[in-house]
């Protein structure tokens, strides 16, 4: 195997930033279920997506500390980096809500990630790559754990159909922005270490709306407002608490092991 | 989803879990879970059974279609074995040039 490139590159350490603090951020949501599910099977369930998830987090944040020249470790950017330089996308910072929601949430963000994961395997940096193979089998199991759901919830009772309905309207404002192309996922797509992730919105788009056709639920509508600039590190009011709580024990004692 | 007596059912029925080895030649019973319906179950047993890849398959039935054996009948049950050496297969001699037995 060649040996693996530490040529910096700080546009697509950018790039792989942002798909990194995805997974980290929604890890720590995810989380948050554990006591919290219907059923103790279902805590399981969320919080082995949440573990595969940071394992991902972990791969892609040690590749950026390479590629952006710092050498700064998961740990670094994990915990010592402040809201404005984090990179993920608003629909998995926002606070952990209905069963519903968290599944509506999961449907899209797995599926995104299938698509991704998918693509990235032909990345030309090596250790991309790899996360990409391994995660790939990951994402499809969070994929089905949340079409599972989806499909009984929708074409369940009325109750849970309404509901399941409702959280489909939730999530919809924050789709668009996993869709959208920035500078750094440009240059990642151009030197083809990434995909652009306009690329990747067809293809989602048709999984889930196979799911809700199945659900019995209506696909919802464009919402007016949407959620955008988690790129650039501009993110909405529960970006704060939730960093507070994952980076509070890091920075009270650094370099604290256990 | 509702019980015979017409009462909405307030938690997951129950399934038992069966997991096979990797070097297993049979199912084992590795404990039990909750699940709305049987293809929940087998992702549920999956989540919580086969976590440190305990298994490369999965069986899960629902608790109440196993018929067990009551521990009342256990005398009438199985006693009447336990005098009858004769059924163990140690009362002939094997000949020496029998392979692979």
């Amino acid at each position: 195997m060649a040996p693996v490139s530490r040529a910096v590159d700080s546009l697509a350490a950018q790039y792989i930033l942002g798909l990194g603090d995805d997974a980290l951020v929604y890890a720590q949501r995810l989380g948050e279920w554990i006591s919290h599910g219907p059923q103790i099977e279902e805590d399981m369930a969320l919080a082995n997506v949440g573990l595969d998830l940071l394992g991902q987090a972990r791969a892609l944040l040690g590749r950026v500390g390479e590629l952006d020249g710092t050498g700064r470790s998961e740990d670094d950017l994990a915990y010592f980096r402040d809201e404005r330089e984090f990179r993920n996308v608003h629909l998995v910072e926002q606070e952990r809500s209905g069963f519903g929601f968290e599944m509506a949430r999961l449907l899209w963000f797995a599926t995104y990630q299938r698509e991704l994961y998918a693509a990235l395997r032909a990345s030309t940096d090596e250790v991309l790559a790899g996360v990409a193979g391994k995660a790939l089998k990951e994402v499809d199991y969070h994929r089905d754990h949340a079409t599972q759901w989806v499909l009984r919830l929708g074409d369940g009772t009325q109750e849970s159909h309404a509901r399941m309905q409702e959280a489909l309207a939730a999530v919809q404002p924050y789709v668009a922005e996993l869709f959208e192309d920035d500078a750094a996922s440009a240059a990642a797509a151009d030197s083809g270490l990434g995909v652009l992730p306009s690329s990747l919105r067809p293809a989602t788009t048709a999984w889930v709306r196979g799911v809700v056709d199945q659900a019995t639920l209506a696909w919802p509508e464009e919402s007016r407002w949407r959620a955008r600039g988690g790129r650039d590190g501009v993110h909405s009011r529960p970006m704060g608490y939730l960093l507070a709580e994952m980076q509070h024990i890091a920075r009270s004692h650094p370099g604290a092991t256990w | 989803m509702s019980t015979e007596t017409g009462q909405p059912e307030r938690s997951w029925p129950l399934w038992e879990v069966f997991v096979r080895g990797k070097r297993g030649l049979s199912h084992v019973h590795v404990g039990s879970l909750h699940a709305p319906d049987a293809v929940m179950a087998l992702r549920n047993a999956r989540d919580v059974y086969t976590r440190r890849q305990e298994g490369v398959s999965i069986w899960v039935a629902r608790a109440s279609d196993i018929t067990a054996s009551s521990p009342d009948e256990r005398d009438a049950f199985f006693d009447p074995a336990a005098d009858k050496v004769y059924r163990h297969p140690t009362f002939y001699d094997v000949p020496e040039d029998v392979e692979y037995l």
